[in-house]
């Protein structure tokens, strides 16, 4: 204990000396914000200039001396912002972990677009443009490839094939019945006349419908995540938000497509139909292919183990590239690439790039997911709303009802076919757990123009989308308690469940083929008996197929090991760095632990600020920053102030 | 309908049967036809044999041990109950009935599944999986994968992980403990016999 203590102070030492120093460097800067502040975007070169005297436009050659210090922010303009947002976002997201208690019930997604709001309002009022961050290219290109790659990777691949029946069943006519069903409702509403929106045609109305109606897999993982529902129920709501995205891109194309035709033919219909196949199969198609070639291109890389991760990320983002080059369903190519490659690959790397690939994969998506929440705040507030009454609650009325219809006649035509069959809770649960995210608003914000209603329906949106996430998402955890859902034990890890689980599947086969009869262990072990006579002997190098029994019992060796030496030597920090991720050493509650946890926070907070304002040109942003930062720096302290008084107080007690 | 209602009037006490197994009339039908068909020689009964000329149920690394379950111990051959009562351990458990404590234990209970699975293992009958039975399952099932030291380490260590009373031997208690968090239910049924 005294010497993590020593080390502590010792790291406080040496951040001091640190801002110290960089709070000096940075003064002379303080003569830079002379200069009026210029709109963003706008590329300036500040001439280099003597320290002493003031700004000089055009400096005599002969006579300026040798620049001492020069500085030139337009240089590094962006990548300086973007690397202050994403830490800001990163801030606040560890500013809520200090009260964990605040995280158990209100889910983090909720917070973060309430940060989101907060600094929005402080930009609205000093009249600053958020970056555009929630525009098409740069979400779909950028944010969102990240949080479908973890969602992919991480998924439970036997329940997930399982239930690859129900899944689809769900994504592609659950989506298909909420547009429609929404559509034609709507256009209902707005024939009446209180509403004063008749001038939005049947085609606009379908359109927004099927932008609405897709379920988000961002809003929907956040909030199941660390809700812990029973596996069937997790896997077909997981499943559902991203195979749903063939159907809405579709959907979408379909009707933009179409609003702009004044006769809808039959043809067009029949031809959205083979649309549909072709983005959904090929979707799928594209992102096996890439899984079979990252694994291939695995298999020669016991040489350069460094870069072997950089394969898994380059070929995903490729797959979700290539795909979006066609027009076709990027995120079921991206998912089924990861499914694919997740299996071969990691028999193929070695052991360190398989924890630095899950690790990365991992830390991008939480990042992807940070912002994108942050920014649906920022832009809430900065974007320009139209607001009705009428259609917006009926949006939000129509939306619930036709869900909860949606999942009660689909539950009853798929319950015959499923060995478990779904119950009224967990359909609730189903229905209840449609989140709406930042796919549908990014959608809505790149809608051409040409659509006369535009801001009507962004505002729409945005009711929709913080709706389900506040209302929903906040109230999802408890009704779950309260129906007494059938719930999930995650940690079913032990080898005699394996063991036991696989003689009952062996059985399970052969009493199947004394029936006569098939059913999905059929196909299963066909493909099993494929994947161990072709595939691995092609895609994986040391082919030495190794029972799960097998991997189950060396991984628990492991861990014994580990956590015997742990308590030998009494060191964490060697056992968390090689142990996987599934460890989550927790914070040792000591209360001058968190007393200089959040020293910590605020020296660094300190650092930032004096970064920000000495190299920002305008004086707004950094205000902006500035100022969440102080409201996270005093939240932290605050808490942590508590959480401490609370600790030494019960230790008084005892 | 005509046809089923004939093929049920060949089997004889089909209303006990069905009263016992809860299968439907539908389902009865469907297994005595399966029944005939392995039932090459149309003796009314079947014999080892008849189950070994399966071909897919031979490869299986259990098969002679799932075969073995459908033979009471000291008979030789099957009738067409025996194999109907077997089969119905793998129906899904219905859940509308209301727990009947005056009833004996349905057959397709969690229990009963539980039990036939512990038979698997307990192939001389004495109430315990011994270290050797476990062995014997895990080669079987493991095949040509593991070294045979690994194979005691994991049979030793699924001992160690089980054994509550320190026997060196898994109870059926000490079984069904271990698998409690386990959806038998769901993992133990055959969809088509509900």
């Amino acid at each position: 204990k005294g010497h993590t203590q020593l080390r502590l102070s010792q790291m406080k030492l040496a951040v001091n000396f640190l801002t110290i120093g960089l709070v000096i460097l940075s003064l002379p800067c303080g003569s830079y914000t002379e200069i009026p502040p210029k709109p963003p975007g706008s590329v300036t070169v500040l001439p280099p200039v003597k320290p002493a005297g003031g700004p000089q436009a055009f400096p005599d050659a002969e006579n300026s001396n040798l620049p001492v210090f020069t500085m030139d922010y337009a240089r590094i303009q962006v990548p300086f912002e973007v690397t202050l947002w994403v830490l800001l976002a990163s801030f606040a997201k560890i500013g809520f972990h200090v009260y964990h208690k605040i995280t158990f019930w209100v889910p983090e997604s909720c917070l973060l677009i309430s940060i989101g709001l907060i600094v929005g309002a402080i930009m609205h009022s000093v009249h600053e443009e958020p970056p555009a961050v929630l525009s098409y290219n740069v979400f779909f290109l950028f944010m969102l490839p990240p949080i479908v790659l973890e969602s992919g990777y991480f998924m439970p691949t036997r329940p997930f094939f399982e239930n690859v029946g129900t899944v689809l069943w769900f994504a592609v006519v659950g989506t298909l019945w909420n547009s429609i069903g929404i559509g034609m409702s709507l256009y209902a509403v707005c024939q009446i006349e209180a509403f004063e929106v008749q001038d939005i045609n049947l085609q606009e109305n379908m359109l927004f419908a099927a932008i609405i109606s897709a379920v988000d897999p961002v809003a929907v993982l956040s909030v199941f995540e660390d809700v812990s529902v029973n596996e069937q129920l997790y896997i077909v709501v997981f499943g559902e938000c991203l195979f749903n995205d063939a159907v809405t891109v579709v959907l979408y194309n379909m009707f933009i497509f179409v609003a702009d035709m004044p006769v809808v033919e039959p043809v067009d219909v029949f031809l959205g139909v083979a649309r549909f196949f072709v983005v959904g199969l090929g979707g799928m198609g594209f992102g096996v292919i890439f899984g079979f070639v990252a694994s291939f291109t695995t298999r020669f890389t016991s040489n350069v183990r460094e870069i072997e991760p950089l394969f898994i990320f380059m070929y995903s983002y490729l797959a979700y590239l290539v795909a979006e080059l066609f027009s076709i369903s990027s995120i079921m190519a991206i998912v089924t690439c990861a499914l694919t490659m997740k299996y071969y690959v990691e028999e193929n790397v070695s052991q360190r790039s398989c924890t630095t690939i899950r690790h990365v994969v991992k830390m991008l998506g939480t990042i992807s997911e940070t912002l994108i929440f942050f920014f649906l705040g920022v832009v809430t507030i900065t974007t320009e709303h139209e607001w009705n009454w009428g259609y917006i609650m009926f949006t939000l009325l129509l939306a619930l009802v036709w869900r909860g219809l949606g999942v009660l006649v689909l539950t009853q035509i798929i319950n015959p076919f499923r060995t478990i069959p779904f119950n009224f809770k967990d359909q609730f649960i189903l229905g209840y757990g449609g989140l709406r995210g930042a796919i549908s608003f990014a959608l809505v914000f790149t809608l051409p123009d040409s659509i006369g209603r535009k801001k009507l329906f962004l505002t729409t949106t945005i009711c929709m989308i913080m709706f389900t996430v506040f209302i929903q998402g906040i109230s999802i955890r408890p009704l779950i308690e309260f129906i007494n859902v059938r719930r999930t034990n995650r940690n079913l890890e032990t080898i005699n469940v394996e063991i036991h689980s696989r003689l009952i599947e062996h059985t399970i086969a052969g009493v199947e083929d004394l029936c006569g009869q098939w059913s999905h262990y059929y196909w299963k072990d066909k493909f099993l008996k494929f994947n161990n006579r072709i595939l691995r002997k092609i895609l994986i190098r040391d082919n030495r197929a190794e029972s799960s029994i097998v991997a189950l019992y060396k991984k628990l060796e492991l861990q014994n090991a580990m956590e015997i030496l742990d308590t030998v030597s009494g060191d964490i920090n060697a056992g968390s760095s090689i142990v996987s991720l599934q460890y989550v050493y927790p914070l040792s509650p000591s209360s001058s632990c968190s007393l200089s946890l959040s020293l910590y926070f605020a020296l660094s907070l300190i650092l930032l600020l004096s970064l920000s304002l000495a190299c920002s040109p305008s004086l707004s942003l950094s205000l902006v920053l500035s100022l969440t930062l102080s409201c996270s720096l005093f939240c932290s302290l605050f808490c942590s102030l508590s959480l401490s008084l609370s600790l030494s107080l019960s230790v008084f007690v005892h | 309908m005509g046809s089923t209602n004939s093929t049920l009037s060949k089997i004889p006490n089909v209303e006990e049967l069905m009263q016992e197994t809860g299968f439907t009339p539908a389902h009865i039908v469907r297994l005595y036809d399966r029944f005939e068909a392995l039932d090459k020689e149309k003796t009314g009964h079947l014999r080892p044999q008849d189950f070994g000329a399966i071909n897919r149920l031979a490869m299986n690394p259990i098969g002679d041990r799932i075969i073995g379950a459908f033979f009471s111990p000291g008979q030789e051959t099957v009738d067409f109950h025996s194999f109907v009562r077997i089969l119905a351990h793998f129906r899904p458990a219905d859940k509308k009935h209301p727990k009947d404590p005056s009833m004996p234990e349905p057959v397709n209970s969690r229990t009963s599944k539980l039990k036939f699975a512990f038979q698997l293992y307990d192939q001389d009958k004495d109430g315990k999986i011994s270290r050797a039975e476990l062995l014997q399952v895990l080669r079987s099932m493991l095949e040509m994968q593991v070294t045979e030291e690994q194979l005691e380490s994991i049979a030793d260590r699924t001992i160690q992980e089980a054994d509550l009373d320190k026997d060196d031997a898994i109870s059926f208690e000490e079984f069904r403990k271990s698998l409690e968090k386990v959806n038998i239910d769901h993992k133990m049924s055959i969809r088509f016999l509900r």
